[in-house]
């Protein structure tokens, strides 16, 4: 087990490492930063100076070396927009989407959880019907509409909460059920195909033919050995929630790191985006890592599997 | 065929339609401006019928607009979802067929797009190789191709190891041969599934990007792009963004149960 | 005159790794370990051995499937080499395989008689517009109705499927066909139709059988000559009235005792060897079967035995029977 998690840290720290290449490469390579941020009628030595100054003249093999020992050393460059340090920058939003995040991821398993297994509990009836559709209504509509729709109805036509900034508890709302409704109908989903995948075993009709209780059986036998499966998706709701991030904080002018990351694309604003996506990437490598702990940990059969491997001569 | 497959079919043939001859139904060109009539409502709530779904801000009719944002919108979901189908399909027989490092390197390649939200990848490459229509499309063609890669190279692997592919190998069938007459028709089922499930997602995703500004560029019109430029609005007018919203919301929806409803008939009968 | 198939030393070892505690240790794998034999055309050489005692990776080796270690395969003079080229796919027409497993060695979505054509159309055999009929004239030989001709796979039964198998690997009309448990997986009834079915072809078409099975009674009914293989070795070679009426490596001796069967009166206990089954990854030095054998010496630990000829037909690989008095000159006939 413990070779296997090392394997999979190896892995992540080569995602890391491939996604910073990647911001490097095409950050680097396309188009010129400084006339975008001086205007395109300022003399050349100006521009000439601004790009010594960010060490934009350099090769790009120098460049790239120079950027991985830069991030080494901590020093993660500058925003172009307000000198201050990128990283700084970027640290200084994470309380502001995380305040959204937690909520939402909380919120997401609940409702998500919930409703899955209240629809496979009572399957085919008109309710699990219902939650389907729901469900899928749920997962089609994009965040943006959704978040619209009820800026739309409660801030606009009821007026019960606000619809844009940050000063109240009362603006978090609407951001916050936002995105999670999305997340939750995949969930909800999901955890319905694996209640009923794993109600159908035999071991389930054994539990109650024992003579235990119906919810014991649910809850003792059923739920977990459904969770198994669902904790892959975990994985994927940490990323979806980070993208669902930058549109929510978009459409509700939520001051977080998704804000800033649409705002610095649009302004080409280099060391800061790479700060995001380094983020970013240590945030999802994280993740995985500990879903597959997890995974390993609660499952039997992941934690006593070994192999023989064996190489043709 | 339940009745809600029956709508959905429909819809999605309607959508097609609407696409396909957008420029023979719009009553105006979707840049065609109309500085008098101006931010005028929908013709049930209190406009004319001179613009059903009403006016933006300069006068443009909104459902012209409407009309060649479909078109924009499918146009590129289709050219997508094909290249992702591809791209993903290809890398899956490279890695089941060369094995060795060839594998190694696609798992990682696999690995890596799924392991990061592509919005976020999406969003650093936009703004830095700019935004030209075809750019954009085969941007959005690097979405999914993990899935279909994944599938194929499954199916691929097992089809060789102890299969029908291993058989018509032993016969001394050439590997083309194997892939193209055997391999293609056995995955294509799963495979066709998985590309009605990657479809919608496409749609949500160019116009998540273009509402952000930073996918489909004016004067290009794009679903998502009509409902950003309309947010501002969203007080007075409403309608502006509305109408492409449902129009998104709806086609996804219908697009979602139909790929469920082929992956229910075609899994576990035929193959 | 050159046998047909000639295997020559041929051996296929894997290097492994074993978890032992938190690490691995290395090991080898001998899955086929120096094995020789010969098959002339139009006989039978019948296989027979344990799960895992290496049949089928030696069917594997003598068609080219897989590269061996050691040996060398000899196909009608010919070394047969593993790599896919142009000339190994050439050689598919000289020689084909029959599968355990028929519906897995099938295409589900072509109709049966389109898979029996296919080997003509690769190989490009003659004019196109006659395989058509070629492929409905061998599938009516080999008993299928022509109502079956256009159904797909799942849609026939096991016996019908095998004859489907078995058309299309005749189709090119091949010297050599390594038949790898072609019956194990079909009824006992349709079995016997199968058999017949084999050796019908054999005397028809002159072709030769490698035939491998765990199953002694079938081997009996269709070969000419029987190898028993242990751990990757042949123990013992001979014609099968000799074999089953009088095994002599104890290994066979056991194998034959547990036939149940109206022959065997004269053995009225069955031999039931004593410790573990074969793990073909701890071996140790020696003959590999001293672990179960009843009659092991210091010898058997110490030295492997080679497959020594004790008659014009029999070998054996024993240290105890190698010392009987026999015919030393002798030339095991099957290989001259």
């Amino acid at each position: 087990m413990t070779r296997f998690l090392a394997i999979r840290f190896l892995r992540g720290l080569l995602t890391l490492f491939l996604v910073l290449s990647f911001a490097f490469v095409i950050l680097r390579s396309t188009g010129d930063p400084a006339m975008l941020i001086m205007s395109a009628d300022a003399p050349p030595e100006a521009l000439e100076a601004f790009r010594k100054g960010w060490g934009l003249d350099a090769p790009l093999w120098q460049q790239y070396l120079g950027y991985f020992k830069n991030l080494l050393e901590g020093n993660f460059g500058y925003s172009m927009r307000d000198k201050s340090p990128a990283m700084e920058l970027v640290l200084a939003r994470i309380p502001a989407t995380l305040s959204l995040a937690v909520p939402a991821f909380i919120l997401k398993l609940v409702i998500g959880i919930s409703a899955g297994v209240f629809a496979a509990l009572h399957r085919n009836s008109w309710i699990d019907r219902l939650l389907i559709s729901l469900s899928i209504a749920g997962y089609t509509m994009p965040s943006f509409v959704l978040g619209l729709v009820l800026v739309l109805v409660f801030a606009v036509n009821l007026g019960w909460l606000p619809s844009g900034g940050d000063t109240t508890w009362q603006h978090a709302i609407l951001p916050i059920v936002t995105l999670s409704l999305g997340g939750a109908a995949v969930l909800a989903r999901f955890t319905r195909s694996a209640m009923l995948e794993v109600m159908g075993q035999p071991y389930i009709r054994t539990a109650s033919a024992k003579g235990l209780v119906w919810r014991r059986v649910v809850l003792d036998h059923a739920m977990p050995n459904a969770a198994i499966p669902t904790l892959t998706l975990i994985g994927f709701m940490v990323g979806s929630l980070i993208a669902g991030a930058v549109v929510v904080e978009s459409v509700f002018s939520w001051p977080g790191v998704g804000r800033l990351l649409v705002t610095s694309v649009a302004n080409r604003d280099l060391a800061v985006v790479q700060s995001l996506l380094l983020l970013v990437a240590t945030t999802m490598v994280t993740a995985n890592l500990l879903v597959d702990a997890l995974y390993g940990w609660i499952d039997p059969r992941v934690r006593s599997g070994q192999e023989a491997r064996g190489k043709a001569l | 065929m339940p009745l809600v497959i029956k709508i959905c079919a429909v819809w999605v043939a309607l959508v097609l339609l609407i696409a396909l001859s957008a420029d023979l139904i719009a009553p105006y060109s979707y840049s065609q401006l109309d500085l008098l009539a101006r931010l005028t409502p929908p013709v049930f709530f209190g406009g004319s019928t001179a613009h059903w779904l009403g006016t933006d801000e300069l006068g443009r009719d909104v459902l012209s607009r409407l009309i060649f944002s479909v078109r924009i919108s499918l146009l590129v979901a289709f050219i997508s979802t094909l290249l992702s189908a591809v791209v993903g399909v290809l890398m899956g027989f490279a890695a089941a067929h060369f094995r060795g490092w060839v594998e190694q390197l696609v798992l990682t390649l696999v690995d890596f797009q799924a392991s990061m939200p592509f919005m976020i990848i999406a969003l650093a490459v936009l703004a830095f190789f700019g935004n030209t229509l075809p750019l954009f499309i085969a941007l959005m063609g690097f979405y999914g191709w993990e899935r279909s890669a994944r599938i194929s190279r499954g199916l691929t692997i097992a089809a060789n190891e102890q299969g029908y592919a291993a058989a018509v190998y032993d016969l001394g069938a050439s590997p083309w041969r194997v892939y193209i007459l055997h391999i293609l028709p056995n995955i294509a089922s799963t495979l066709i599934v998985s590309v009605t499930l990657t479809f919608p997602e496409v749609i949500l995703l160019e116009s998540g990007l273009s509402f952000l500004g930073l996918g489909v560029q004016p004067p290009m019109t794009s679903l998502g792009n009509m409902v950003g430029y309309g947010r501002e609005y969203l007080q007075t007018a409403p309608w502006i963004l509305l109408a492409p919203s449902l129009f998104i919301v709806i086609t996804t929806f219908s697009v979602s149960m139909l790929g469920d409803w082929l992956r229910d008939r075609l899994d576990p009968t035929l193959n | 005159m050159t046998p047909l198939l000639q295997v020559q030393n041929l051996a296929k070892h894997y290097a492994v790794r074993i978890p032992d505690g938190l690490s691995r240790r290395k090991a080898t794998l001998r899955a086929v370990d120096r094995i020789s034999f010969c098959l002339s055309a139009g006989q039978t050489l019948g296989l027979v051995g344990e799960s895992g005692c290496g049949k089928t990776t030696t069917a594997r080796l003598v068609l080219g499937l897989m590269s061996a270690t050691q040996g060398q395969v000899l196909f009608e003079g010919q070394s047969v080499a593993a790599t896919r080229d142009a000339t190994w796919r050439a050689l598919r027409q000289r020689m084909q395989m029959v599968y355990q497993n028929p519906l897995g060695a099938l295409d589900r979505r072509l109709p049966v008689i389109t898979q029996v054509l296919e080997p003509l159309r690769i190989h490009d055999r003659g004019d196109p517009h006659e395989h058509m009929e070629q492929a409905q004239a061998l599938m009516a030989s080999l008993g299928l109705a022509k109502s079956l001709w256009w159904r797909y796979p799942h849609e026939l039964s096991g016996g019908q499927r095998q004859r489907v198998v078995l058309s299309r690997a005749l189709i090119l009309k091949p010297s050599l066909l390594v038949c790898d448990e072609p019956v194990s997986a079909l009824d006992v009834s349709i079995q016997a139709q199968v058999i017949n079915l084999l050796q019908d072809v054999q005397e028809l078409m002159g072709v030769a059988y490698l035939f491998i099975s765990h199953d002694l009674k079938v081997v009996r009914q269709v070969s000419d000559q029987v190898a028993v293989m242990y751990l990757g070795q042949i123990v013992e070679q001979a014609p099968p009235e000799q074999l089953f009426s009088e095994p002599l490596h104890p290994y066979s001796q056991a194998l034959v005792s547990a036939i149940p069967s109206l022959w065997n009166r004269q053995q009225k206990t069955k031999i039931v060897l004593q410790g573990e089954p074969p793990n073909p990854l701890s071996l140790q030095s020696g003959c590999v079967f001293q672990q179960r054998c009843p009659y092991a010496e210091a010898r058997c630990r110490e030295q492997s035995p080679m497959l020594t000829p004790l008659s014009s037909e029999r070998q054996v690989a024993c240290h105890m029977l190698a010392q009987k008095p026999s015919d030393q000159n002798a030339v095991v006939e099957s290989c001259s």
